[in-house]
């Protein structure tokens, strides 16, 4: 046991034959998908010259674009983690008639192509629409601006919380809502100390994949956005439109920013996510 | 401290169910009180109706003289153990135990250091010291239900409830618990009612024993009282093994056929009766009045005891009987046996 581990510590006698053979499967699959893909676009970021990519990644239209993208895609998240949270308790904790068909129009959001959902969104939040006509005489504008974006990514993330957290919901019994209330504490103090700890892994990973999928999503937004540049053009559209004029170069130095930028927020999240798992135990 | 319980004329029913009919109990100020029965017979509906976690639709709960429908959960000061321990997770040992207190309107509230002392002391009472820093996933089963009980015993409940508290550990640990939980009763004199479906755990733990069935309250009396004296056939069966022999009552006496098995029976009870005999309450005989004849067909261990099958012409079960000596009869042979103690109830 002793002398086996130390050959080679990583590798655990296991009734399951076959990790050599599924690792180094995985780890092809995974260069010829991602890695390599990555690699090509950090190489042609490169090709711009130190000082083109710093033209680029400090233009004024770049950084208010990858700020609405992100800011934007932040926004979104969390307003999916409270909706998200609220709609998950409804549909695990209350019998209601329509219940499951709320329950699978939440998915629709997976499922629709997303420039459908964007002209759907663009249609009712228009000033001639129908919410859109509701909200024209106080001065509120949604579709063709920021606030426009934000609908769409928020529209295109819920699914994401909901998923994640309906099954910590389903899991959690009542007893340890019963328990705290016979304990003394009032709704309030069972709810955010009872309920919500275990559900906040779970809730952090549905936050985490709503921001990741609202910073790349383009379909939905260049619809309702109105893409003005410097106002409620995104990252992703500015992106394409580079492509659209051959600066292949200026494109990759962009999308490598989203790149970072996304990676580093991710890691961080999972970080803060690691150290609730460690506390938790289990899961 | 510690209050009477009142329970008066309790119904309720869940949509078709009707989980309670018209029971009552009278719970006196630090007694403990098991609720007894099979699954379905009530006993967890009625723990939660005393909690307040169930409201009943007819009847009332009455803690000393105050009716229950007028406190706030919290104003019932009721410690409550969960069969699968209901412990935060996300929490500390400590803090799970503190909880209750940290609950507490800021007036009542004690301090920190308070708080501390009181955990520790708690930890100590349930014999767990040093693991305030756990988390619940990191401890035992066993471990669990006693930082269960330190929590619910931290509001300084006037009634401790415990449904099916052993119910989720294994034998060993249940046996020891049990000793331990009769023990800390005596120390700290709570109130306490708990429900199991577990007869041995019954009576050997309670004070008085309330047997529910299919929602009635059958009978409640000493451990001695109800496994001695049955009230009901129901109770007979559920408490322990018996042997069931169709007889008929003639004056004092109990016939099998038109054989005598019995006599010095008080009840005037004439006509036809099922007569209810405890394994242990039959003995081999030589040829005296009131025996059974019949033949050894099976010898078999039942922990302590062994434990043989007897075939009685006209009686389509085998007697069990408990073997008081070790000399025990060969399989195929002819014995003789007597009941000693037996209760009989009327069939129509």
């Amino acid at each position: 046991m002793a002398a086996s581990a130390a050959s080679s510590s990583w590798r655990q006698p296991s009734v399951l034959p076959g990790l050599g053979l599924s690792l180094g499967i995985t780890l092809t699959a995974l260069s010829l998908v991602v890695l390599i893909p990555l690699a090509a676009l950090f190489i042609k970021a490169a090709s711009a010259g130190p000082a083109e990519i710093w033209a680029i990644a400090t233009s004024p239209r770049t950084l208010a674009a990858l700020r609405l993208s992100f800011l934007g895609a932040l926004f979104a998240a969390s307003i999916n983690a409270v909706f998200g949270l609220i709609l998950a308790w409804v549909l695990v904790r209350y019998e209601f008639p329509g219940r499951r068909l709320v329950d699978a129009a939440v998915d629709l959001p997976f499922a629709l192509p997303t420039a459908v959902a964007g002209i759907a969104l663009a249609a009712i939040y228009a000033p001639n629409g129908w919410v859109g006509s509701l909200l024209a005489p106080y001065g509120i504008k949604i579709a063709y601006t920021p606030l426009g974006v934000m609908v769409a990514l928020i529209f295109i993330g819920l699914p994401f919380v909901v998923r994640m957290v309906q099954p910590v919901l389903e899991e959690s019994q009542g007893d340890i809502e019963e328990a705290a209330a016979l304990l003394g504490a009032s709704r309030l103090r069972t709810i955010f100390t009872v309920v919500l700890p275990p559900v906040m892994p779970a809730l952090l990973t549905g936050f985490v994949l709503a921001f990741a999928r609202a910073v790349g999503e383009y379909g939905s937004v260049i619809f309702i956005a109105g893409n003005v540049p410097m106002v409620s053009e995104i990252a992703p559209l500015l992106i394409v439109i580079k492509l659209e004029q051959f600066d292949y170069a200026g494109a990759a130095v962009i999308a490598t920013m989203m790149l970072l930028i996304s990676f580093a927020l991710i890691l961080l999240v999972n970080l803060i996510q690691a150290r609730t798992r460690r506390k938790l135990g289990d899961v | 401290m510690s209050v009477a319980v009142t329970i008066e004329a309790i119904d309720k029913r869940f949509l078709a169910f009707q989980a309670l009919r018209n029971v009552s109990l009278d719970i006196q100020p630090g007694e403990l009180v098991a609720l007894l029965g099979p699954s379905g017979s009530g006993k967890t509906t009625l723990l939660r109706l005393i909690a307040g976690l169930e409201q009943a639709d007819a009847g009332r709960v009455l803690f000393g003289d105050d009716d229950t429908r007028d406190l706030s959960l919290r104003d019932r000061r009721i410690g409550f153990v969960f069969q699968h321990y209901a412990l935060f997770k996300t929490m500390t040992v400590a803090e799970n135990i503190a909880f209750g207190l940290r609950s507490r309107p800021r007036a009542e509230r004690p301090d920190g250091a308070e708080i501390t002392r009181r955990v520790k002391a708690l930890l100590e009472l349930v014999q767990l010291p040093d693991l305030e820093r756990r988390y619940p996933s990191q401890l035992s089963g066993g471990q669990r239900q006693r930082v269960a009980l330190a929590r619910a015993l931290a509001i300084e409940p006037q009634v401790l409830l415990l449904d099916e508290p052993f119910g989720a550990l294994d034998a060993k640990i249940r046996k020891d618990l049990r000793a331990w939980l009769r023990d800390l009763h005596s120390r700290t004199g709570h109130t306490t009612v708990f429900v199991t479906h577990d007869q041995e755990e019954a009576l050997e733990l309670a004070d008085r024993v309330a047997i529910l069935h299919e929602g009635k309250l059958e009978q409640v009396g000493t451990p001695d009282d109800v496994y001695d004296h049955p009230a009901t056939p129901f109770v007979c069966e559920f408490l322990g093994e018996a042997n069931r022999l169709p007889v008929k009552i003639v004056g004092s006496q109990a016939f099998l056929g038109d054989r005598p098995v019995l006599g010095g029976l008080t009840q005037n009870q004439s006509g036809p009766a099922a007569l209810y005999v405890r394994p242990h309450h039959l003995k081999f005989v030589d040829e005296t009045p009131l025996s059974i004849p019949g033949v050894v067909e099976q010898l078999r261990r039942t922990g302590a005891l062994r434990r043989a099958e007897i075939a009685v012409a006209g009686l389509t079960k085998r007697l069990d009987l408990d073997l008081t000596s070790q000399v025990a009869p060969a399989i195929g042979e002819r014995v003789r046996v007597k009941i000693t103690h037996a209760t009989a109830f009327a069939t129509a």
